[in-house]
């Protein structure tokens, strides 16, 4: 065994005991060491994938002093090393993003917690992209779900108490049903490790028996990832969630947190339960349907919406329904889009949230549309991202967003003709709704205003925030131009999944 | 005559014919229960402790009115009957499941595959555990139980965020922490005091006993953990801050769980380590039955144990008074 083999598990583990220290150390320290896990986590994590890469086979990677059945596993592809990739470039840049306002809303006591709870987050996030064991997927997704409760009320206000309560009992709700469906499931098969769960699976469908208790269990997983992850229906928790709390935590939670259930839940399709078996029960139609009607839904609550920020949480909800409406398709061409667009709303999303902290911290700290007039003049790097972000996700040539448009109408044409016309209608229903929200933002900050107006009203975003926005615009040039290879490893990746 | 004894006053023989004379009542003034001289606070304290008591009322105001959506308030008894149905629907769905799953205990069940055969039969051998249950926990299975450490810890550092109350930063409300422990907590209970003598150093032994033999016995560090850190609560309530802070104050907790804690995630790597590049691990299963075997299982079960003590006994001292 090659010594790269072992890189997926010291990411975890490295992330985890830097969280560890964190704790004895003062908040300064942690923040350096913060940045140093994650940038070490990206640098390992670019290394296996170039060694997946490279060898073009998937390996397992055994978690303890016994192999599959009986011991804890970690399964490592060029699928998950991307993401596991791409994650640690959104945790870095939405850390940086928003340094200054942690500085600024945490007090000083507190924020070694608050660097704790980022690596455990990245340590949950990098397990259940690697992990090849149910059961060791649930342990995480409570770490996930802790950490992701504490990063809501970091910033110590009476809204972020009420939405943090509110994510956790949804979220809780979630989990529970998750846990169920793994019981039932564990009660047919016998096993707990994906790999030999689906041999089991596979024969049981074969035989014909337990029909009911398998359908049962992929409803209650899907919905249960599905509130997780904030699937239309279950959606109601994300405005609060994202509204509120300090940048930083709302690009992360909205790119990274919900992103991570949704690649869980792909996973499970493709190594536990089998695609195929998913498709014949008719599951997918209901998450096609479900993705259709957010993607609609989640726009029109965002025109609604007076809060820019409160806006792009709504716009979360719509873009997880393409999301969903990609997996929805049933065709594997579906499922890549659909990946693709987790990295390009993981990039974007992330991107919108800084660059909207940037531009209501030169407007006194407001949100509303009213404040905000002309803010693209007195923050000009916050404008011009806030302005890329939403031209990629309106669909622009040169911007990802674009890509993983192009991506999911072309995959719609590998499905049947019925899932097509509903794509491709809605698909353009929701451009031109997602055109009329964002562009509204794009030309109320560029609004010619006075001299006086022009000026800073508030703090000016810092050189590290500033720097961070000019990077996340430049990646997500970057995604959108040379995507091609990008979509070559998910389809590999993919391929190496089943 | 004989001489006057010296000693004589104050003796206990004078005291025994003072009381035979009935001029003196030994227990007069010791049965009686005496009201505590209660600590009178200033005009000022006073102020600020009401003040404070009504910035938490608007405070529970201010998060109900805006718990309370526009639109949630309109629909309010539809969702009470929606839950209801929705609730009974997942009942019913679950017990329907439930009737065609393979019955409890049926030799049969694919739940009695080699996985659990392996973990029975050979548990003892491989991992050198009497207890087979902590041989799979943190042997077959350790990674999940790290896992399920840092669910404890980072719960802890979460609630440690919302209820820390720094003493330099913020004395005005670590002081009405204190107004608040003193009205609510006993103070110097000789029952509670006398008891906790005795009980105290009992139930630490046996968390320790339960902690050690965890790979022996039922038990293990998240029971023994649980143990130890009920006796340090009782110390606690029973003699309060002042006195508990003699041996256990926060940089002792803290140190120790941070220790535990890293202790432990170099035993996981370690033991992680070894066993997927197959290298010769140097904690072998010993001799099962020996408190000295089972490999690295003991030590995983002390870090375990002192990591779970020390986040219950912070748990108990935050929910308190805001601090240990």
């Amino acid at each position: 065994m090659e010594f790269v083999q072992n890189f997926p598990f010291i990411c975890i583990i490295l992330s985890m005991f830097s969280a560890i220290v964190s704790f004895i150390l003062p908040g300064k320290a942690a923040k350096y060491l913060h940045i140093g896990m994650v940038t070490a986590v990206l640098v390992l994590s670019a290394g296996t994938l170039a060694y997946v890469a490279g060898t073009g086979e998937s390996y397992t990677f055994m978690m303890g002093q016994f192999p599959a059945p009986w011991g804890n596993e970690i399964r490592v592809g060029v699928l998950e090393a991307l993401m596991a990739v791409i994650f640690c470039i959104i945790m870095l840049l939405s850390v940086f993003g928003g340094i200054a306002h942690v500085e600024r809303e945490i007090q000083r006591s507190r924020k070694n917690l608050f660097y704790i709870l980022l690596d455990l987050l990245l340590a949950s996030l990098l397990a259940l992209i690697y992990t090849n064991d149910l059961f060791t997927a649930y342990v995480f997704i409570e770490i996930n779900t802790i950490a992701a409760c504490g990063l809501i009320i970091v910033k110590k206000e009476a809204r972020t108490y009420v939405s943090a309560i509110r994510y956790m009992v949804m979220s809780l709700v979630g989990s529970g049903l998750f846990l169920i469906g793994l019981s039932l499931l564990y009660g047919i098969t016998g096993h707990l490790l994906m790999t030999p769960a689906k041999e089991a699976l596979e024969k049981i469908i074969a035989q014909g028996t337990y029909h009911v208790p398998l359908v049962v269990i992929m409803v209650l997983v899907v919905i249960g990832l599905g509130i997780k992850s904030g699937m239309y229906l279950f959606h109601t928790w994300i405005p609060d969630t994202y509204g509120y709390t300090t940048p930083t935590c709302s690009a992360i939670l909205s790119s990274l947190v919900s992103k991570s259930y949704i690649f869980l839940m792909i996973k499970i399709f493709f190594r536990v339960v089998g695609f195929d078996s998913i498709i014949s029960s008719h599951l997918v139609n209901i998450i096609f349907v479900l993705g259709l009607i957010g993607m609609i839904m989640g726009s029109v609550a965002a025109i609604k919406e007076n809060d820019i920020r409160r806006m792009t949480a709504f716009s979360s909800v719509a873009q997880i329904g393409y999301i969903y409406m990609g997996i929805g398709l049933g065709t594997t061409a579906g499922v890549v889009a659909a990946l693709f667009h987790i990295i390009v709303h993981g990039i974007t999303k992330s991107q919108l949230f800084i660059s909207i902290a940037g531009l209501s911290d030169v407007s006194d700290g407001k949100q509303d549309f009213h404040s905000l007039k002309g803010a693209g003049f007195r923050c000009k790097i916050a404008g011009a991202a806030y302005t890329a972000a939403s031209l990629s996700m309106v669909g622009m040539p040169f911007f990802s967003g674009f890509v993983s448009k192009y991506l999911f109408a072309s995959s719609a044409m590998t499905a049947g003709s019925g899932r097509l016309i509903a794509a491709w209608i809605v698909l353009g229903v929701s451009t031109i709704l997602n055109t009329v929200y964002f562009m509204r933002t794009v030309i109320t900050i560029y609004t010619p205003v006075d001299e006086e107006m022009r000026k800073v009203h508030g703090i000016s975003p810092s050189k590290t925030e500033q720097a961070a926005m000019a990077a996340m615009i430049l990646l997500n040039v970057v995604v959108g131009v040379a995507s091609t290879p990008i979509i070559r490893a998910l389809e590999s990746g993919l391929a190496m999944f089943g | 005559m004989s001489k006057p004894n010296p000693n004589y006053k104050g003796s206990f023989w004078e005291h025994l014919a003072k009381w035979l004379r009935g001029e003196y009542d030994p227990v007069k003034g010791r049965l009686e229960t005496k009201a505590v001289a209660k600590k009178t606070a200033g005009k000022e304290e006073m102020q600020s402790f009401d003040q404070s008591i009504q910035k938490i009322g608007k405070y529970d105001m201010r998060m109900f009115e805006e718990g309370i959506d526009r639109q949630v308030g309109r629909y309010r008894v539809v969702y009470r009957i929606l839950s209801v149905v929705t609730v009974v629907f997942l009942i019913s769905l679950l017990l329907w499941t439930v009737s065609y799953m393979p019955n409890f205990g049926d030799p049969n069940a694919p739940t009695n595959n080699e996985v659990s055969q392996r973990y029975i039969e050979k548990g003892m051998e491989e991992m050198g555990t009497v207890n087979i249950v902590t041989g799979m926990i943190l042997g077959y299975r350790a990674f999940d139980t790290f896992g399920e450490t840092c669910v404890l810890f980072v719960a802890s550092c979460c609630v440690l965020f919302l209820l820390r109350v720094d003493r330099e930063d913020d004395p005005q409300s670590a002081a009405v922490e204190e107004m608040n422990d003193r009205h609510f907590e006993p103070r110097n209970d000789t029952i509670l005091q006398k008891v906790a003598n005795f009980l105290v150093p009992l139930i630490l032994i046996f968390g320790i006993y339960v902690v050690l033999n965890g790979h022996l016995s039922p038990g293990g560090g998240f029971s023994g953990g649980a143990i130890m850190a009920s006796g340090a609560i009782l110390y606690l309530t029973a003699y309060g801050f002042k006195k508990t802070h003699r041996f256990l104050n926060e940089k002792v907790v803290d140190a120790m769980k941070a220790g535990a804690l890293i202790l432990y995630s170099f035993a996981i790597t370690y033991f992680l380590y070894t066993g997927a590049n197959q290298l010769h691990s140097i904690f072998g299963p010993g001799t099962p039955g020996n408190i000295l075997s089972a490999g690295l299982i003991v030590f995983l079960n002390i870090f375990v144990g002192v990591e779970v003590a020390c986040t219950m006994y912070t748990f108990y001292t935050l929910f308190r008074r805001g601090g240990i």
